[in-house]
């Protein structure tokens, strides 16, 4: 079976195919989004080291984990518009930035609020908390950089150069934690072993993790319809395209 | 339910400020990016309008 990519990513086609798939991804995020509540304050037990502030979980590590993602998924779009030279491949780079920022911003910020309680303070300059800071200054350089430049192409292509260099520092925010020491736990759930939290309060956590996922996808799908509408103005497509159907 | 009342549940055993801290920023700002994301979407919405109704007048001119 052959799937035709490069059909796909013609933006005429591919903003009628992310225009059905959207409102599904957000209506999944919505109901994910409370069950993972439900579980995360109605049904999870208090933790024996950390009470009831250990709840901060729910929204700290999947900001945190989407922060990374949504990077690495920019810097994947990035190499394609660079070696392909598709035009949606930079709109869906710009698509993803401001998503990642906040979700960026989310980690620091649940994380200052969760470290005061437990550690006794907002920031300390250790290791993976620094390198989370400069994932959030990467995503507004980015932002600031690519809507600096007016010519679409040249920014797109600039933009590509940080969000690739740039993605170095994810493998260092991951690894952080075995790296180097720090006041930062290590990770609660890894690939190679069982997972270090009591399987409902894990439960609660991993489906606010798929909710922020499909909240992601929605919304970047939302968004690139419109840089593509604004970019495509003047061509025939947009000009036959009824915009309110 | 884990919680002896809504008192209880909002003190997050003495947690409350900051798990509702984490919990209220986090979603205020997802609503705003939504906000926002809608905002931009109209407004390009509008530009698109804007050029077929001119490209309209063109084409009836000539």
């Amino acid at each position: 079976m052959t799937i035709r990519w490069f059909h796909y990513a013609a933006p005429q086609t591919f903003y009628g195919l992310a225009g059905r798939l959207w409102p599904w991804f957000a209506v999944l995020a919505t109901l994910l989004a409370v069950a993972g509540l439900w579980i995360g304050f109605a049904v999870a037990p208090t933790d024996a080291q950390q009470g009831e502030g250990y709840r901060i979980i729910f929204v700290h590590v999947p900001a945190s984990w989407m922060s990374m993602v949504i990077y690495l998924a920019m810097a994947f779009w990035s190499v394609l518009g660079l070696t392909f030279n598709t035009r949606l491949s930079g709109m869906m780079t710009r698509a993803l930035a401001p998503t990642g920022a906040i979700f960026a911003f989310l980690s620091l910020w649940t994380g200052a609020l969760w470290g005061k309680p437990m550690w006794g303070t907002w920031w300390v300059w250790d290791a993976r908390l620094t390198s989370e800071l400069i994932l959030f200054f990467l995503y507004l350089g980015y932002i600031a950089l690519t809507s600096a430049i007016d010519d679409p192409r040249r920014s797109d292509r600039a933009g590509a150069l940080i969000a690739i260099v740039g993605a170095v520092n994810v493998p260092i925010i991951y690894f952080s934690v075995k790296w180097w020491n720090t006041l930062h736990q290590g990770a609660s759930v890894s690939l190679t072993q069982a997972p270090s939290m009591a399987r409902i309060m894990l439960w609660g956590m991993l489906l606010m993790a798929v909710a922020f996922w499909m909240y992601s996808i929605a919304l970047v799908l939302y968004r690139v319809r419109t840089l593509i509408l604004v970019r495509e103005r003047h061509t025939e497509w947009v000009q036959q395209l009824e915009v309110r159907p | 339910m884990r919680w002896e009342s809504w008192a209880d549940f909002w003190a997050m055993g003495g947690y409350g400020l900051y798990v509702w801290g984490s919990m209220g920023v986090t979603f205020l700002l997802m609503a705003l990016e939504v906000f926002l994301a809608r905002q931009a979407r109209l407004r390009a919405e509008r530009e698109v309008l804007q050029t077929q109704a001119l490209n309209q007048q063109d084409g009836e001119a000539a």
